[in-house]
């Protein structure tokens, strides 16, 4: 059934509390470029926490925005599948890829299984030297006494070394890796990355399936690795998944790809970010450099890097008194409940010795929590570490961007300047 | 109030007298014992309270539900004796338990 967009209601400048509850539409990416739609969720987690839009870019949405009705969709598989799609916008017809963050079980855990030991805590203290020593190396280059973005120069670079160091991809092609996941993020459209659909495809089946059809031929035919494409060259539930099942194929490359690469850039982002605005955070953590430890998941709690996901109902269902209905888009908007205050203590304020800093809902929750967490926390604990050992303080030094997207928080341009020790 | 020993990797062992009813996820937090993490705070959702039962209280303890099965299934490092410590309710019946922690949470 196709679902023809009408013009519609902008909350982009609307003051949250003035806009009738029934016409509340957070899926807006307006919202989020603007950094307004904290007043919105706020208003839907007091007066109406599992909300209905009954019309959207998206078609009919609910959203669920508290922290423990977040919790309990996710701990409920069979009722909310992952099935078709984790964002609210539907799948490409054109373009079907199938990746298993987007799979019910048994075949979402079969094929987790296969890659989850790469990024496996015991593997990460492995490579931490070698993160460390590329991060330091991204740092000394940086120009001092000069205004630049912080996220081309520092958070894409370092998050790119690192996907291409997890796939053992060619660190001098590592660019692509960005590009591919940008394409395909990105909605295609005029000033988008790719203008047309149909582009954007060309390049997802023409340039990214072959470059890593090639690789997975090579790994396939060599000894296991232990890189993510070897390990899924020679992984049971995937080794015939090039051959067979290619879209599944090019959506796993593509899940690998997005997920190692958006959210941890973008937290790290917002780490110098935050220790901006909160000066006296600043000063704690360059007084007592152990807070790192501590400071990083309340990083990644206070950035929620991804905005939110959605599940899809299996069937009639009744939460929190709210009659959803088979078939319904059920929204987690993980971006309000890590500002929920009958779950976090201050939720609005970025407290770097917080307690429980791990209690949030950036990973997600439940079987389909973030196989890549304890990654994402060990390049930001590297890169502070780093950090301190070089500068003195990273400066804001200009007007930031932030993405234009109702998935992906996070920011295009942070002007900044370094200053040595 | 019943004794749980913690036994961490590195053979460095805590034992504590654990009020009934509190699961031993609640009684490793309170007390600050390393190696349990417990990031959803105890609603069997995030594995990261896993723990080896030492094998001679495993029929005490007794087998994962399904959630806490699907969940743990996903642990490269899960083995049969793996459980889930925000599941495992303290009682009478566990006075002594013994419990291996993991080098790593997930």
């Amino acid at each position: 059934m196709s679902y023809i967009p009408q013009p519609r209601t902008t909350m982009l400048g609307r003051d949250p509390s003035s806009v009738p509850l029934e016409d509340i539409d957070v899926s807006q990416a307006a919202l989020f470029h603007s950094n307004t739609m904290w007043g919105f969720f706020d208003r839907l987690r007091k007066e109406d926490p599992i909300h209905y839009c009954k019309d959207s870019e998206f078609g009919p949405f609910w959203s669920v925005t508290k922290f423990d009705d977040i919790m309990a969709v996710e701990g409920n598989p069979e009722v909310f599948s992952s099935e078709p799609a984790i964002s609210l916008q539907d799948p490409d017809e054109e373009l079907n890829v199938s990746m298993f963050i987007a799979m019910d079980e048994p075949k979402h855990g079969d094929q987790r299984r296969t890659v989850q030991g790469a990024v496996a805590p015991r593997n990460l203290a492995n490579m931490e030297e070698l993160i460390r020593e590329r991060a330091g190396a991204i740092l000394d280059a940086l120009p001092v006494g000069e205004t630049f973005n912080w996220v081309e120069k520092v958070s894409v670079e370092l998050t790119t070394q690192m996907l291409a160091t997890l796939l053992d991809f060619p660190q001098e092609n590592r660019h692509k890796l960005t590009y591919w996941s940008d394409v395909a993020t990105q909605v295609p459209g005029p000033g988008s990355i790719c203008a047309t659909v149909s582009e954007r495809n060309q390049i997802l089946i023409g340039e990214c399936v072959p470059a890593f059809m090639g690789m997975w031929m090579e790994r396939a035919a060599s000894e296991p690795r232990f890189d993510l494409i070897s390990m899924m060259a020679h992984g049971e539930a995937t080794k015939n998944m090039a051959q067979e099942r290619p879209m599944e194929f090019l959506g796993n490359i593509l899940l690998l790809i997005i997920g190692g690469n958006d959210t941890t850039r973008n937290s790290i982002s917002g780490s110098v970010l935050f220790l901006n605005e909160n000066p006296g955070e600043y000063a704690k953590l360059k007084a007592n450099p152990d807070l790192i430890t501590n400071m990083v998941p309340e990083i990644i709690r206070y950035q929620t890097p991804v905005i939110h996901m959605r599940r899809t109902a299996t069937r009639d269902f009744s939460l929190k008194g709210k009659d959803i209905k088979k078939g319904d888009k059920v929204v987690m908007w993980y971006v309000s409940g890590n500002r929920d205050e009958e779950a976090i203590d201050r939720p609005y304020d970025f407290i770097i010795d917080r307690e429980k800093p791990r209690h949030h809902l950036a990973f997600g929750f439940g079987i389909h929590r973030c196989m890549g967490n304890r990654l994402a926390e060990m390049q930001l604990r590297v890169v502070w570490e780093e950090i301190l050992k070089r500068f003195d303080k990273i400066e804001l030094a200009g007007d930031l961007v932030r993405a234009n997207s109702n998935l992906v928080k996070g920011y295009t341009e942070l002007p900044v300047r370094v200053q040595p020790l | 109030m019943s004794k749980i020993t913690f036994v961490q990797h590195d053979g460095e062992t805590q034992t504590l007298d654990v009020e009934n009813g509190l699961s031993v996820m609640n009684a490793a937090v309170d007390n600050l014992i390393p190696g349990i993490d417990a990031d959803c705070g105890g609603e069997c959702n995030c594995a990261t309270c896993h723990v080896y039962v030492d094998e001679t209280w495993m029929p005490k303890v007794g087998l994962p539900g399904a959630m806490e099965e699907a969940i743990m299934s996903l642990n490269p490092e899960r083995q049969s004796n793996s459980r889930l410590s925000c599941q495992i309710k303290v009682s009478d019946e566990l006075d002594g338990l013994v419990v291996n922690l993991p080098e790593f949470q997930y």
